[in-house]
């Protein structure tokens, strides 16, 4: 295998951070120009969105109840038991719900088209669709964005609401909390501050999924181990840039709102 | 008084579509073109060969804008898509066809609807895709595939689905990258009558690449008889006027001209090529 010299790696990665802020920013001027493939959008939002609602809803439900449990123990020794649906719905709200969301649809979404458009890559699929005069980035990309942002908008709504509900389930059951107890406290202390961060994060994060998947399936070299590749790289750079991007955003939303 | 004498025996009166002027491209330390200059006229079908690596399949991207040269300057339709930028670029492209290689068919469509790729974009009438879908197909003889996928379909069935999409909106230049490349003789041939047919029919200019010599000479050597409906030999001449070839070696055009030039030539390497 040769070996690379370093200023040639540093080169391809500022390439790539220079071609994927390409594609990121035609992927949003694209919102505003014409033609706008909606059956297309409708097409992608059922994959990303109502595919992805079991492994979303399973992944809340089980954190919920996971988070009740586990806090359980430590609220009981200062005598706070009650205080279980808070800390639920304030994780699962703020941080939980959107981040863990976020990253299953990594990987499922981000994975699903970098190996869809990278297969269409090494089989020249995408030199065709420019060949016949379509962008491919205005027919495969700014769908993808769009359906990606707005149906993780949504799904991680219904994850914080199965997280509530796991938490529900576990703290009735097992921590013997009352339902009125649970729930008065799970919305008590909810603030607009605390829901607007659990609210605005899947915009980012849909965006990094859907640009990030793109981005490999676009750069996709090689044949079908290209491909294999590609699918890989996609989810291990939209998880470890939620991540990141997730540490700033709460910093930011912190540092306005002040909690 | 009009030229008629040129270089590749085309007459320069007509107009040309197509034209390359000292095009260069590299990839990396390698550079594949090396000052390529030609002309396709309005009309003429230019059969390209070249060894595998010359340079040929690029030579196309070159000309549809896909790729960008080095140095040097493309003419396509008037208008040199060298320097035009790529939102413009899809405009120019509907004017042309392409082929590819290994079919590029969208594998998640229809074959209706990848021949109809083109016009659905242009948000044509539904009755007029139609009628034209089926136009398309039944000229290559897979009207009957209607809604079959790609994945259904030979090699050969796809690369003539290819050239249904290809033609679909009757564009003004053709680009075949090895139409026949990878198939049998049978099918190969029922390719290149089917380009002849194309060439004959509707005169539309066409830029071929292949290494398959027996292509290109069949396509000089023989025009389309509408009521046989079947290719037979040219009569006269014996070589197709509208048909020309050119060679590249190692980046560079060594040879534009006609079939009978071709067959004059003294040169070693291009003697040695198409014995």
């Amino acid at each position: 295998m040769p070996i690379t010299a370093p200023d040639e790696i540093i080169k391809d990665k500022v390439l790539a951070i220079q071609e994927y802020s390409l594609l990121a920013g035609e992927a949003i001027a694209n919102l505003f120009r014409r033609p706008r493939y909606v059956s297309d959008m409708l097409m992608q939002a059922d994959f990303i969105g109502v595919g992805s609602l079991p492994i979303v809803m399973l992944t809340g439900l089980s954190i919920g109840a996971v988070l009740a449990l586990q806090t359980s123990s430590t609220l009981q020794q200062f005598g706070s038991i009650s205080l279980t649906g808070q800390l639920v719905s304030f994780s699962m709200i703020k941080e939980i719900g959107p981040v863990l969301t976020s990253l299953m649809l990594a990987g499922r979404a981000a994975t699903g088209m970098a190996s869809e458009l990278g297969s269409m890559k090494v089989t020249e699929q995408i030199d065709a669709m420019r060949a016949l005069g379509t962008d491919p980035v205005k027919k495969l990309v700014t769908p993808r964005v769009i359906s990606t942002v707005i149906m993780l908008f949504f799904l991680s709504i219904l994850s914080d609401l199965m997280g509530l509900f796991g938490g529900f389930i576990v703290a009735v059951t097992l921590l013997g909390l009352s339902t009125r107890q649970y729930w008065t406290s799970t919305y008590q202390q909810l603030q607009f501050a605390d829901v607007f961060q659990g609210l605005c994060k899947p915009f980012f994060f849909g965006f990094i999924i859907a640009t990030v998947g793109c981005y490999y399936g676009f750069s996709t070299k090689g044949g079908t181990q290209g491909v294999g590749r590609a699918t890989t790289q996609a989810m291990v750079a939209s998880s470890v840039l939620i991540l990141i991007v997730d540490f700033f955003i709460t910093r930011l939303l912190i540092g306005v709102f002040g909690r | 008084m009009p030229e008629i004498a040129t270089s590749n025996g085309f007459p320069t009166a007509a107009e040309a579509v197509l034209e390359f002027k000292e095009v260069e491209l590299g990839f990396g330390q390698h550079l594949v073109l090396r000052g390529v200059s030609f002309r396709l006229h309005r009309g003429e079908t230019k059969i390209l060969f070249g060894v595998a690596g010359s340079g040929k399949s690029v030579l196309l991207k070159l000309a549809l804008g896909l790729l960008k040269p080095d140095a040097g300057t493309i003419i396509v339709l008037g208008k040199e898509v060298s320097s035009m930028p790529e939102q413009e670029l899809f405009e120019l492209r509907r004017k042309i066809g392409m082929v590819f290689q290994e079919s590029a068919l969208f594998d998640s469509l229809t074959v209706e609807e990848n021949v109809a790729f083109r016009l659905i974009e242009e948000h044509a009438p539904a009755n007029e895709i139609r009628e034209r879908v089926t136009e398309a197909l039944r000229f290559v003889e897979l009207e009957h595939t209607l809604q079959k996928f790609p994945s259904e379909l030979s090699g050969g069935m796809r690369r003539r689905v290819a050239i249904a999409r290809a033609i679909v909106n009757k564009p003004e230049i053709i680009l075949y990258d090895s139409p026949t490349g990878g198939l049998d003789p049978i099918t190969s041939t029922t390719i290149v009558e089917l380009l002849i047919k194309q060439r004959d029919v509707y005169q539309t200019s066409a830029l071929m690449v292949t290494h398959r010599l027996q292509d290109g000479f069949t396509m000089a050597t023989h025009c389309y008889d509408q009521q046989k409906g079947q290719m037979v030999p040219t009569k006269g001449s014996g070589t197709n006027t509208n048909t020309t070839f050119l060679i590249l070696r190692d980046g560079r055009v060594i040879f534009d001209g006609t079939g009978q030039d071709l067959a004059a030539n003294t040169d070693e390497y291009i003697r040695e090529y198409i014995s």
